[in-house]
Order: C-alpha cells, then structure tokens, then sequence
C-alpha cells in the first residue's frame, strides 16, 4: 500500500521555493519553526506507538529539514521520477523523524502518522520501501544505506543526469565496515553528486561512542577516504545549508555535531533515551518545550 | 579414490561438454547492446565472472567495487533504484555468505531488481576448500521471500536465465556453474519462472535434479532404463518460486522421489520438496531420498568431492533402487 497525500498537503514546493529565496539566516528561522513542529510530531507518534527510537529522532531532525526544506529536488507527486534527488536515511531505526519530514513535504497524509507501527500499518518501526513514498530502499541494519547512494550516484552519472544523492547516518553507524567499503568507492568513482551527513550525536544505544569503538578523528579519517570534509553544528541551520549547498569536485561528507534528544531538556545527551519511551507527564513536557517561541 | 589434481580438473563426461561461463558473458554483451540499462557489478571479479569481454565493449558499464561484496551488493540495490538492470556478479560464497544481511534488506525486502549472479558455485572450487565453496547458497537465500533463486543445468539453459532476468527484472539470483556439463535440454531449453521441466519421462520414481546434477540424473536413468526401471528426470531449475503442482505429481504418479543438488542437505532443493511431499495427504505421500552435501567438504577436487558426497550416477542409481524396495 502507497500512501499518497492529499491535496490540500501540496503546498510544500511553494514553501521550498519560497525558503531558497530568502537570505540563509532568514530560510534558518523557517527551518527552524519547521523542524520544531517535526519534534512534536515525534514525541507524539512515539507516545502513541509505545516505542520509538526517540533520542536519535531528535538529533536528526534539523538534518532532515534541512535536507527536504532546504536543498532536494524533488516532487513528492511523482517520488520515483527519473531525475529526483536522492534521500537515503540510513539510522532506519530513526523512522518517526523521516515519515515526519516526509508527511510535512506531502509524501505522507498527516494523519497517517497516528499509525505508526499500528498493526498492518504502512508505517513500519524502520523505513520499507514500496509501503512509504519518498523511501528509496529499505533500511533499518546499520551501514546499508551508503553502499546503496553510492549505486543511486554512479546511476546518476551513467544516465546523464544532475541528481544528487543525500545519505543521513549515525555516528554509531560509522562502526559498520560496510561504510567504509561505500566510502572507498565513492572516491573512486568520483562521485561529486553524493553527500554523506552523519549525525554526530556521540552516543550510541550503550554508551559514548569514543567509550565503545571510538571514530575519532572522523574528520580525518574521512578525508584520507578522499572525501571533502565539512564539520558543522548539526542544529544550526545556516551552517547546514552552507554545507549542503556548497560545491565540490569530490564526495561531500557533513560532520554534524548534534545533541541526542535535541529539543527536550531532560532527553538532551542522555544515553537512556536512546529508545526509551516517555510517560504521560514526561509528553507533556516535551511538548511544552517544543512549543514554538 | 580419484587422484588428487588441480581446481580445472572437472568432472568426466562422455559426451561433448559446454561452459556455463562463456554463455553467460556472451549473453549479456548481447542484451546490453540491446538495453542501455544493463550494467555489471563485480568485487574484482573481472575474470573469474567472465566480464573481461564485457568491460572491453562496455568499459562504463562495469562498476568493480573491488573485494568489498556487501558494497557491491548495496550499489546493486542503488543503480537498480534509478532504474538500470544490474547484473551482480562475484564467487558465489561471497556473494551469498559475505553480503546475506544485504541480500535480504536492500534487494529481497526492498524490492530493488538486481540480478544476483553467483559464479563457481557448488563445489567448483574443488580442494580451495570450504571456505570457498557455495553449498549453503541455496538454503540461505530460499528464506527470502520476494527472490528468485534460479539454477540452469546446462549453457543453454545459462542464457536464458540471463536473458529472461533481464527482459524482466525482478529481485533474483542466478547460479552460474564454473565447470562445462553437458547439454541436457539438447536445443530445447526451457525455463519458465516457478516451473521445473521434465526432460525425462518415467514412472517408477522421480528424479528432481538442479544444476550439475541434471546430466548425472539423465545418465543415472540410462543406466536404471537397462535394468527395467523407469526414471522421470525433473530439471529443477527455479528453486524460487518452487512447482509445487509439479512435486505432488511426482508423488502422486512415482513410487518414490530422489533429489540431487550440489548443495547443503539442510535447506536446499531436497529440504524444499520434503516439505510439501510431507503435507501431501498420507497416501500421496512418496518416500525420499535427498542427495547432497552434509559436512564441510574433504580435502579434493571437484570430481573427488562429488564422488565422495554420492553426487554422482551410481548415488543416484542406488538412491533410486533403495526406494524401490520400500
């Protein structure tokens, strides 16, 4: 089952077009008013469904707005057109934060949501390809979504066209050898139309990254794979946009440095809400203080 | 005991023998000539996939992600997301064992139409041992719904998998023999999806063969034809979707049923067919013999290995005489 949007949800490529004119600080306060709506949908499908990986939801979100809202070319009336960007979430298990972004770019009807991981939903715990338009390829195991942009890269170039591909990781993610398989070949097949963003929110579902199989300097390491590394505040949207929007000759990898939880002062860079669900009081909170200002 | 020689040692045949390998790559020149959205994915396998051909006349069409088979796997999901047919190709037990989790999540469950190609499968790699065979191919990948898993006897047969994947792609694996066999379909190959073929008619037990094992069958039924027995030689070349019409047949119409597969007893051909002949209704219900792998291999050839696990005419012959004196 597709689940389509209706019309009256269509009106995000005039916001798009309205947000590429405005001066970047600008666009960054409507990303931000965005991505704040995005968090509450969040807490509130996850304290619907009863379970959710909600710190990781949070961390990404403003990558996510940034990269729908801000940068890719896409029509979420025609998901599989032949010249779409590409958008790979590779942290499937950060699926409440995607079918978010995507209801609000009118790839998902709004109420959908209220499924999500309901019996016989669309709207599965990790993203599923052919069930949800706008997702390219299932994921949900670590370290599968870059080999696959690298494919959707090399296909650009083989087929003449100026699509680009956008892949979100975790950090965590990073540990996966797979990914260091993708790296290699993205330099080695020049793909200047593919850009990495890895969601440095230093925590994995344990423990700190660094405390359990360290990834830095990951700046280091990822330009030695010959990639152009930008380092930036992953909730800082101006810095964001900079970095997604600017161009190079080789594979672009986003170093976001992100707060797990980001938006909820008591989930904020705590390892426990890596998947932990709130309670009722706990929602309330959180949706109080991701009210907008 | 067959003296001990290289991996080009292959089994004997007495008749004219004809390489997978080469239909294979010839094949897929020929359809990428005709469709631009053919492309090859290796993992340094330029060679041993035959590609060097291909590469020649389609040097942007081969993508060698060099020995990185869980990169090669997800780039095959990818270039199949933007709508070209990709064909990829590495040894099959890393193509299969290495790149499972990939398999599974990027082309079964999402649906991407990639053409899996496992290359020397089987036992082909002879005394490099069991790390490098593939008998456990075929058990792995039928736990994934939504792949086809295909497996031609014969050269013939070799192109029209590769044909047919590509006039309409669909998530599917291919097993693309390294050693030459004989031609068993004789100018007549079949190969219709979820279907197996009957190359030999008989009805005093069923022989239900896939891959190499389908010359050996049609030898073991000359030699049971002289003894008064009467074989029907089924060429199982879909796994998956598997004929199940066709195996209740058998079981229905045969005294018994003997499977043969270069592959692991546990799960592969013979596991398939044991399950529906086991919810067949009692009287239905044919008694089996499953020829195959059971232990990782001896040290040997290929020849020396398939004799050694019964993969051979008298297993055959044997397995069948066995049924009928139950």
């Amino acid at each position: 089952m597709m689940i389509a949007a209706p019309d009256s949800l269509r009106d995000w490529q005039a916001e798009r077009s309205e947000i590429a004119q405005l001066p970047t600080t600008a666009a960054g306060e409507r990303l931000r008013a965005r991505a704040q709506r995005t968090r509450r949908s969040i807490i509130r499908m996850i304290d619907q469904a009863g379970a959710g990986h909600i710190g990781g939801d949070l961390s990404a979100t403003d990558i996510l707005t940034s990269v729908f809202f801000g940068v890719m070319r896409v029509d979420p009336n025609e998901p599989t057109a032949p010249d779409r960007d590409c958008f790979i979430l590779s942290k499937g298990h950060c699926a409440a934060a995607l079918y978010s972004t995507l209801a609000a770019a009118g790839y998902v009807d709004e109420r959908e949501l209220d499924t999500f991981m309901a019996p016989g939903s669309a709207l599965n715990g990790h993203p599923s390809r052919g069930k949800v338009a706008g997702v390219e390829t299932s994921t949900g195991p670590l370290g599968h979504g870059l080999p696959v942009g690298v494919g959707t890269a090399i296909a650009a170039k083989l087929t003449g066209s100026d699509a680009r591909t956008y892949v979100v990781t975790g950090d965590g993610e990073m540990q996966e050898g797979s990914n260091w398989e993708a790296l290699m070949s993205a330099a080695q097949y020049h793909l200047d139309n593919l850009t990495l963003i890895v969601d440095r929110n230093r925590l994995q579902q344990g423990a700190r990254t660094e405390e359990t199989n360290g990834l830095d300097p990951l700046d280091t390491k990822l330009a030695s794979f010959g990639w152009d590394v930008r380092e930036v505040d992953g909730h800082d949207f101006g810095q964001l946009l900079t970095a997604l929007t600017t161009p190079s000759d080789r594979p672009v990898a986003i170093i976001a440095n992100t707060i797990k939880g980001k938006g909820v002062s008591f989930m904020e860079d705590r390892v426990e809400w890596h998947h932990k669900v709130p309670d009722a009081e706990q929602v309330r909170r959180a949706l109080a203080e991701l009210e907008p200002a | 005991m067959r003296e001990q020689t290289t991996i080009s040692d292959v089994p004997p045949f007495d008749e004219p023998v004809f390489d997978n390998r080469v239909a294979f790559a010839e094949e897929l020149i020929d359809i990428a000539h005709r469709d631009e959205r053919i492309v090859a994915v290796c993992n340094d396998s330029v060679g041993s996939s035959n590609l060097v051909k291909f590469r020649a006349e389609f040097p942007d069409r081969v993508i060698n992600v060099g020995i990185a088979e869980q990169n090669m796997v997800g780039v095959g999901a990818g270039l199949a997301a933007r709508g070209l047919i990709p064909f990829v190709c590495g040894a099959s037990p890393f193509l299969t064992g290495r790149a499972l989790e990939q398999i599974k999540a990027d082309i079964a469950y999402s649906q991407h139409n990639v053409i899996l190609c496992g290359m020397s499968p089987g036992m082909a790699y002879g005394e490099l041992g069991p790390t490098h065979h593939s008998v456990e191919d075929l058990s792995w990948l039928r736990a994934l719904p939504g792949l086809d898993i295909v497996v031609p006897a014969d050269a013939e047969q070799t192109r029209l998998a590769v044909r047919q994947a590509a006039s309409h792609p669909r998530p599917t694996f291919i097993r693309v023999g390294r050693f030459k066999v004989p031609d068993v379909t004789h100018g007549a190959a079949k190969l219709v999806r979820g279907r197996f073929s009957t190359v030999r008619d008989g009805d005093d037990v069923t022989v239900i063969a896939t891959g190499t094992m389908v010359s050996r069958a049609l030898q073991a039924a000359d030699v049971l034809a002289a003894a008064g027995v009467s074989v029907r030689v089924l060429d199982a070349a879909y796994i998956a979707p598997l004929d199940i019409e066709a195996i209740t047949a058998a079981a229905g119409a045969t005294r018994g049923i003997v499977t043969a597969e270069e592959a692991s007893v546990s799960g592969g051909l013979g596991a398939a067919v044991a399950s529906v002949v086991a919810q067949l209704p009692a009287p239905a219900r044919a008694p089996m013999r499953i020829l195959g792998v059971n232990e990782f291999a001896p040290t040997g050839s290929t020849a020396y290995l398939l004799d050694h696990f019964g993969l051979n005419v008298d297993g055959i012959v044997t397995a069948v005489k066995e049924l009928l004196t139950e």
